[in-house]
């Protein structure tokens, strides 16, 4: 069974039309590319597996989007629960006011532990998934927002991997940083997807490239191409698809 | 589990805010009830064309007029004083004055508004009235003009800083306009700008009118407690405010006429200054529409 | 002389008058203040503090009052401050879009432009004489804290709306609850703002003295407050008090006791302003 499944999903903006009929599933341990040009939806699209739409008053979404098999728009969904299955990392690093470990602990928190072992273990790991352990093991408690964008970005990686979630879902996560920074999250995604299953939206195609296993391309709202990376940046099937990866638009 | 406590939450913090309305519930039904009572006994034409105030002499009237003028009189001192001071700062900060200098000097005249008004009463009595009686013949001990302008002087900040805001809102362009024409600053500032700003400066002084209506201790500290229906700012004066106070101070039994009269007194106050708000925030309202 | 000149002239001329009128104010209030000092300044001594009034003016301190002051400081505080920063916070957090909230809003303004002295009036019937408090401490500051509580909801909104909407969404993100958001990540990110009007909100209502003659605080109070249901004075009463006489003696002790009372009016505010700034600071991240 694939673990995310989309069919035909609409979705609005007061009558703005935004999704398009879009059905289409993602399997374990992927990842996941969102490709297309400014405002074609891929963002939205991306922000309703999470259901982080929920908070703008006009969005509207019918069809239905099951993760695990349940419709995570059903009436039981618990929303908190299922954001702490589907995690998000931010365009713009976002961490918390508070110092390093607080930020990585925060989900734990929030969910109700209080082991302080338990969560100091969690916390170590976590930061080491992320690849920032090394970095900051010895200033746990200075604030996160010392750090550099970069390790910001890894800090929001790793507060994100501390509740365990099966899917992280990533808004264009290196498009504030610096190549170098980028590379980095790069080789985190591809570390990451032996534990967990990862969409990412990005106006970079050459990234899209470089980490993603399938790729989807969106345009004005619609799916337009969904395949295997190393396919459809070789033999695109559809025309529209050629000609925003050659660059004739977008 | 989470969910309705969340729940249980919102409610606890719902009601909060819901302690605000019961306030002016609270207020008008104490005010209304209370000058229900008062209005069976008294007639309403006798308390508003009645010249004389004296509830709690032998001989009774019970005309608010009195009151009135020295509210009006006391009040129309503070505007005078306040408004050319106010509206002068305030086209100085905004078109003369560099930005730090205008930073600088925003909170400065806000410690004027800080200070409490029993010191201003203090002031009021021991510093001004002297200064004045020098050069002001038949000036009383207690009298209206004294209190009138440090009331003013208090309420400065307030005409100042919302003209200010009122004259920053004012588009460039119109300025270069007018300086491209070759007029000073001082013309485009009051043949342009004021002009432009002027529903906003007004919302300043409807609102100085309100405060000064409803302040309390500087008129009973400097301007006497004596019902006057006069408007000769060199004698003392009783505002529906300071009658209040007076009533307060005294040994009046609860539930009697005398009682009573505080809460028409307070009646009328409460009218005038929900009127004025709700006449500043109307045109506030209109004013801003103008500039989005 | 010709058009132009004359324009030229006027125009110099208002620089020197605006900045005349800018300073007009403070230098009366300076003026007044050294007059203060110098005419209350020399009564303070220990004595002063620690005395009770009496009717011979040299005997008379402000221990009654200053106390009394004091204690409408702490109970006012621990009333004003949970309803308003509660308000402020469903106003701001949760009534974005019902009617309800948007009554509440125009309400608050309101409230804020009522006298004080009507204050007065609804807490001498609810306060003194329907719920029974008597003029005492509590019913003062009850009175009070309805007063200030505008000021206090204003100033949390405020300092909420400051707080970026990223941190909220890296909140949600992670599966918080509204609550949770608001108690670990909204609040604390807006302490700095909401304890600055919370000051400011309380030096204010240390200053007021209208609305607690009407409920009934007393000009001569020969003794201490021992609990919240004794009758009280507070600075600005017993100021009131002194300076109604004609003794020339009561003048200076009630000059004195303004200095007291203006020192702590300006520390207060000055504390306010100070952890204004450095909110300021932290908040531009």
């Amino acid at each position: 069974m694939k673990l995310i499944v989309a069919e035909d999903v609409n979705a609005y903006y007061g009558d703005n039309h935004v999704l398009k009929n879009i059905s289409l599933s993602i399997s374990e341990n992927t990842v996941t590319a969102f490709i297309g040009p400014s405002g074609c939806g891929k963002t939205t699209f991306l922000r309703t597996l999470n259901r982080m739409n929920d908070y703008i008053d006009s969005f509207r979404v019918e069809g239905k989007i099951k993760i695990d098999g349940k419709d995570i728009y059903g009436n039981k969904v618990r929303v908190e629960e299922l954001r702490q299955k589907v995690g998000m990392v931010f365009q713009k690093p976002n961490p918390f006011p508070k110092s390093i470990f607080d930020n990585v602990a925060y989900g734990l928190k929030v969910q109700g532990t209080n082991d302080k072992k338990f969560i100091a273990e969690r916390v170590e790991k976590s930061l080491r998934q992320a690849a920032l352990w090394n970095e900051v093991k010895d200033i746990l408690h200075k604030p996160a927002l010392s750090l550099s964008g970069g390790q910001q970005q890894r800090l929001c990686i790793a507060r994100t991997l501390a509740v365990k979630p099966s899917i992280v879902l990533m808004d264009e996560p290196a498009s504030a940083l610096d190549p170098i920074s980028t590379a980095k999250i790069e080789e985190l995604i591809l570390e990451l997807k032996e534990k967990y299953t990862i969409v990412i939206v990005t106006h970079n195609m050459q990234q899209a490239a470089r980490v993603s296993d399938r790729t989807a391309f969106f345009y004005l709202g619609e799916l337009v191409e969904y395949s295997k990376t190393a396919e459809m940046f070789t033999n695109p099937k559809n025309k529209r698809t050629e000609n925003y990866i050659t660059g004739r638009f977008g | 589990m989470k969910k309705s406590s969340e729940r249980w939450i919102e409610r606890a913090l719902a009601l909060s805010a819901l302690i605000t309305i019961l306030t002016t519930v609270g207020i008008i039904w104490v005010l209304v009830s209370e000058s229900w009572n008062f209005f069976k006994e008294v007639s309403i034409i006798a308390f508003l064309t009645d010249t004389e105030w004296t509830p709690l002499f032998a001989n009774k009237h019970y005309g608010i007029l009195p009151l009135l003028s020295g509210t009006v009189l006391t009040t129309l001192i503070a505007i005078l004083t306040a408004l050319p001071l106010g509206v002068v700062i305030a086209v100085y900060l905004s078109e003369y004055a560099n930005p730090k200098f205008r930073k600088a000097i925003k909170p400065a005249l806000e410690i004027l508004a800080a200070v409490p008004t029993v010191v201003y009463g203090f002031f009021a009595l021991t510093v001004v009235t002297p200064f004045l009686q020098s050069f002001i013949p038949g000036l009383g001990t207690f009298n209206a003009l004294s209190a009138g302008i440090v009331m003013g002087i208090m309420i400065i900040p307030l005409i100042s800083s919302l003209s200010e805001d009122a004259l920053f809102a004012v588009p460039k362009s119109l300025r270069e306009a007018s300086y491209g024409m070759g007029a000073t600053r001082f013309q485009t500032a009051f043949r342009v700008v004021v002009p432009a700003a002027s529903s906003g400066i007004l919302v300043s002084v409807i609102l100085a009118v309100s405060r000064a209506i409803g302040e309390t201790m500087v008129v009973a500290i400097a301007a006497g407690q004596q019902p006057n229906l006069t408007f000769d700012p060199r004698q003392a004066v009783e505002t529906i405010t300071t009658y209040i106070v007076q009533v307060s101070l005294g040994d009046v039994q609860h539930d009697s006429l005398e009682y009573r009269t505080i809460f028409a007194a307070g009646i009328t106050l409460f009218l005038f200054t929900f009127a004025l708000n709700h006449i500043s925030f109307r045109l506030k309202r209109r004013y801003q529409e103008q500039y989005e | 002389m010709s058009r132009l000149r004359t324009n030229r002239i006027v125009d110099s001329a208002f620089r020197y008058v605006g900045i005349a009128a800018t300073f007009f104010g403070l230098v009366v209030l300076a003026v007044f203040l050294l007059n203060i000092l110098q005419q209350g300044l020399g009564r303070i001594d220990g004595d002063f503090l620690t005395s009770l009034p009496s009717r011979r003016a040299s005997r008379a301190g402000i221990l009654t009052a200053w106390t009394g002051t004091a204690w409408i400081l702490f109970l006012t505080a621990l009333i004003s401050i949970p309803l308003g920063v509660a308000a402020g916070i469903y106003l701001e957090e949760y009534g974005k879009k019902n009617r309800l909230a948007r009554i509440i809003e125009i309400n608050i303004a309101n409230l804020a432009g009522v006298p004080s002295i009507i204050y007065g009036l609804l807490g001498l019937e609810l306060f003194v004489r329907a719920m029974r408090m008597g003029s005492s401490l509590l019913a003062g500051a009850c009175t009070l804290s309805l007063l200030i509580l505008p000021v206090i909801i204003v100033a949390t909104r405020e300092a909420i709306k400051a707080v970026p909407n990223t941190l909220r969404e890296a909140s949600y993100g992670m599966g918080a609850t509204r609550w949770q958001t608001i108690w670990y990540q909204v609040l604390p990110a807006a302490s700095g703002g909401i304890l600055t009007g919370v000051i400011l909100a309380l030096s204010r209502a240390i200053g007021e003295t209208a609305p607690l003659i009407v409920i009934g605080a007393l000009a001569y109070v020969p003794f201490v407050a021992r609990s919240p249901l004794d009758e009280f004075t507070v600075l600005p009463m017993q100021i009131f008090n002194w300076i109604s006489r004609p003794q020339e003696a009561f003048l200076v002790n009630g000059a004195a006791a303004i200095i007291i009372l203006l020192a702590i009016t300006f520390c207060m505010n000055g504390i306010a302003v100070y952890l204004r700034n450095r909110w300021q600071k932290k908040i531009n991240w």
